[in-house]
């Protein structure tokens, strides 16, 4: 094997490996709290995938992981940890949906480009240019600062509807904007059990980014530069890269996937901004990002594969009584055992040193010292 | 029979490579006897068979006569091997005694520190290794580090004492001092096996010397009776030149010219103090100095890695004082950083990327931001080639490649660009033999093809060896600029410790490295 083909086989075989054990794992508990895993994993299976409906929700559920993903890989990539997409997805939710109520008369392909890209500016400026300001001249860590906008983010898009006066209501008692008027909103793919479960023209979106953040990375002097800052600064500083420059470039493209990934759900699915703010999609994302290794095209994977665990956990808890929160177990189960690379060569060592004892013990116990 | 130590035909094979292929090795009573090999030799591998870390494929290890079967260090330690490795295992929270007596601890349920104390004290007066016992470990230097580390093997009553390449981390200063108490310990009768690839080093301390080769035994001498050349031939296993004969100079106008030079370090505080010289074509500037007196920051500011406080850089003619890293490196001038790993490359670039990591701007390497994959690899492999990179395989991450091929990297990626100035700092920090000559013949080549070179060492030798001129930089002040034909060591020596005086100049080289301690 050439170690470029190695590296391929390692960088698969890790994530795959870790959702076996995390898949067997949670069998385990299944099978401990009463349950047979394979009717329950058969009704998750299901109910992720079992027609075309659950396929339809399944995508249109993954359309935002893999684009925060996608931005949350950007940073890891650059080596900045952005904590906070949960925040600038909301930023970018307000902005397109902003855009889109205003400005009557635009033609609807113009009109929804201008929302997302507003979504994806208001992204860019929650997450990169404020967090990677502060981090590039006043040393402000960006897991502090990106969570903190966050936070700011999802408030404030709660404030821009909550109260009867609030800049974006429309007039009555629902807590709500005004709707994204039709020729803005994205159409679904044209088949029935599509349009039910509301998938949009949204995964195109999410695909053809991950086609650009993969050639942005690995065929731009521009993911050269950001690949280099991410493995060694010094380094970095040394070919010439404006280190500073690019840490907030970085996490600028990271907020900017997060807008996006807000501004797609609003004008593809929620069609208005609503009393929701509990979306979770900034968090999962970190996950997408990890199990795929910051890898584009894993982010697609990754993304379909939490989508999955929570449309088929709806399912799965009608049918067989599991609690869907079973497929929370899963997503932690996941996450150990991609944090786990680190453990296992310990762990070997660990059983070496054991063995090591075992012969000493047996020696000395033999009476044959030397 | 009168040695102590003997091991025969011992093979031991790792997957993929025979790292010791039937050694033979005789160790005296009241000898150090020194194991030379450059890296990768199997000289580590062969210690740690003795050592019981490793079991042998084949082969026999014979400790006073009688054979023996280690299954592990702690039968080694049983049977009186004491062996200090390269990385310590010393718990720098607990005291010197406490260190020592760790696992053997005297008194019963109760642990008794003040008698483990005294056990070391006596140890330490016995062996002459001077150290408080009552000293937390993380206090302490390297140096005395290293002497716990020998008191530990001494209080588990050591009759053989292994030290893996112990000056590794030493300064010249604490390596004089282990090279004293190495002998104290030979005429006291303690058989020393001493782990090197540093010829000096072996010559200064062992009475016989085994040179390995590949994982081979290649021969046994008596020191005295050796030259460094014939050492260093056996171990490269061709003939090496240890000083490469200079042509004749052909100095050309001035490339480089500092006038007045001030840098600061991030604290603000001053670490190059007006310094002034030029660097001409067709000769090599050596930079002289003890460790932190500023030499590396000053070429960091040439390069444009640090700011210039107050001063000038001028260049081929033009004044480069405010220009970017990479603009620098546009006009012509190249740099071999200080530390290979952390600076010269990215460790988990492929060679592709990280022969290309200064020039990825420009063609053929990308066209409007846009990378060609395909010039970048076609060109990583013609240097591979060009400067004898091995393995010769351009997807192989910086990081799998030995020192001396990672050096050889970060040089080929900065001459191939044809640069009018070259700026070297530390290029054979840590390299073997053969390497370095590779490395100095290069340098001089460059100097002979019309390049202006600045070399800035910590290796007096190097320094002396490879440059026209020398210039003495001491805490930040460059003190004199001397002829390297004419001038003495002992002159170099004097300047560097910051006398500009000539009175008293028969100062010997390790009252220099006295110095050199921070
Ligand atoms: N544990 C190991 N597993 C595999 N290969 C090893 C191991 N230890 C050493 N080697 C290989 O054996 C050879 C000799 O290594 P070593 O004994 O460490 O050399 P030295 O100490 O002379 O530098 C090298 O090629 C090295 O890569
Ligand atoms: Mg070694």
């Amino acid at each position: 094997m050439t170690p470029g083909v190695r590296s391929v086989v390692r960088g698969l075989g890790l994530p795959i490996l870790a959702s076996l054990f995390a898949i067997v794992i949670g069998a385990i508990v299944v099978a401990a709290i009463g349950f047979n895993p394979i009717t329950v994993y058969g009704s998750l299976l299901s109910g992720a995938f079992g027609n075309l409906f659950s396929i339809g929700a399944t995508l249109s559920g993954a359309v935002p992981l893999i684009l925060i993903g996608l931005g949350i890989a950007i940073a890891f990539k650059a080596g900045v940890f952005n904590i906070g997409a949960e925040g600038q997805y909301w930023v970018g939710a307000i902005a397109s949906v902003w855009v889109s109520y205003h400005f009557t008369g635009l033609p609807g392909w113009l009109h929804i480009i201008l929302a997302l890209v507003a979504g994806m500016l208001a992204g860019a400026v929650w997450g990169g240019v404020i967090p990677g300001l502060a981090k590039a001249y006043v040393g402000a860590h960006e897991v502090i600062t990106t969570m903190m906008m966050s936070y700011i983010g999802i408030l404030l898009a709660q404030y821009m509807i909550e109260e009867p006066n609030a800049p974006m209501r429309q007039p009555g008692y629902i807590p709500e904007s005004p709707m994204i008027p039709n020729n803005v909103q994205l159409p679904f793919l044209p088949m029935k059990a599509f349009v039910q479960s509301q998938l949009s023209i949204g995964i195109f979106i999410a695909l053809i980014a991950a086609v650009v953040v993969w050639l942005l990375l690995q065929k731009t002097t521009f993911g050269f530069q950001i690949r280099t800052v991410g493995y060694n600064q010094r380094a970095a500083k040394y070919a010439g890269v404006h280190v500073a420059w690019y840490t907030i470039l970085a996490l600028g493209m990271s907020g900017l996937f997060a807008g996006l990934a807000g501004g797609v759900q609003m004008l593809g699915v929620a069609h208005q901004l609503n009393d929701s703010f509990a979306s979770q999609y900034g968090y999962t994302a970190i996950v997408v990002a990890l199990l795929a290794r910051n890898n584009p095209f894993g982010c697609i994977i990754a993304g379909i594969f939490f989508a999955a665990l929570s449309t088929g956990g709806q399912t799965m808890q009608q049918f067989s009584g599991v609690p869907a929160s079973l497929t929370d177990v899963l997503t932690g189960l996941v996450v150990f055992f991609v944090a786990a690379e680190q453990l296992i060569p310990e762990i070997r060592a660990w059983f070496r040193r054991n063995k090591d004892r075992r012969r000493i013990a047996g020696v000395q116990e033999g009476g044959k010292t030397a | 029979m009168g040695d102590f130590l003997s091991v025969t035909e011992l093979t031991k094979a790792f997957p993929g490579v025979l790292a010791n292929d039937h050694i033979n090795l005789t160790l005296h009573r009241g000898e150090v006897h020194a194991i030379l090999g450059e890296n990768g030799a199997g000289k580590s591998t062969l210690m740690k068979l003795i050592y019981g870390l490793y079991e042998p494929d084949s082969g026999e290890i014979l400790l006073e006569g009688n054979p023996v079967h280690f299954h592990s260090p702690r039968d080694a330690i049983h049977a009186g091997i004491g062996m200090v490795h390269q990385h310590f295992m010393l718990i720098p929270a607990l005291t010197v005694a406490d260190n020592v007596v760790l696992g053997d601890e005297p008194g019963h349920i109760r642990y008794d520190r003040k008698q483990a104390e005294e056990k070391v004290r006596s140890l330490s007066n016995q062996y002459k290794l001077t150290v408080d016992a009552t000293a937390k470990v993380g206090d302490l230097s390297v140096g005395l580090q290293q002497r716990v580390e020998i008191l530990k093997a001494f209080y588990r009553k050591a009759k053989l004492l292994i030290l893996d390449e112990p000056t590794a981390l030493l300064t010249p200063q604490e390596t004089e001092e282990l090279f004293s108490i190495i002998r104290h310990l030979r005429d006291e009768g303690i058989p020393i096996l001493f782990i090197s690839h540093k010829l000096d080093e072996v010559r200064a301390v062992a009475n016989r010397v085994t040179v390995m080769r590949a994982g081979k035994t290649v021969a046994t001498l008596s020191v005295a009776g050796t030259t460094s050349q014939q050492l260093a031939n056996l171990m490269v296993g061709r003939d090496v030149v240890l000083r490469i004969e200079k042509q004749p100079q052909q100095r050309g106008s001035v490339l480089l010219d500092i006038r007045n030079l001030e840098v600061q370090d991030k604290d603000k505080h001053p670490r190059v103090r007006g310094v002034s010289f030029q660097v001409h074509a067709g000769e090599v500037f050596g930079l002289a100095g003890i460790d932190g007196n500023g030499q590396f920051e000053l070429v960091d500011a040439i390069a444009g890695l640090l700011n210039v406080f107050r001063g000038s850089v001028w260049f081929d003619g033009q004044n480069i004082t405010r220009l970017s890293p990479g603009a620098r490196t546009a006009t012509g001038i190249a740099y071999v950083p200080q530390d290979r790993q952390v600076e010269g490359l990215v460790l988990n670039f492929d060679l592709v990327e990280n022969l290309m990591l200064r020039d990825f701007r420009r063609r053929p390497f990308s066209r409007n931001g846009w990378l060609s994959r395909q010039a970048a690899v076609k060109y990583a492999n013609d240097l591979i080639q060009r400067f004898d990179i091995r393995p010769p395989d351009a997807l192989r991450k910086a990081a799998d490649l030995s020192g001396g091929n990672q050096q050889k990297v970060i040089l080929a990626r900065e001459v191939a660009r044809d640069p009018k100035l070259l700026i070297v700092a530390q290029p054979t920090r840590g390299l073997d033999v053969g390497a370095i000559e590779g490395i100095h013949r290069q340098l001089l080549h460059l100097r002979d093809l019309g390049k202006a070179i600045l070399l800035v060492s910590l290796e007096l030798d190097e320094i002396m060896s490879l440059s026209d001129r020398i210039g003495v930089i001491h805490s930040g002040v460059l003190q004199d600029i001397v002829d390297a034909k004419t001038v003495t060591r002992e002159k170099i020596g004097l300047l560097m410790t910051g006398s500009r005086s000539d009175e008293g100049a028969r100062i010997l080289s390790s009252d220099i490295q006295e110095v050199r301690k921070p």
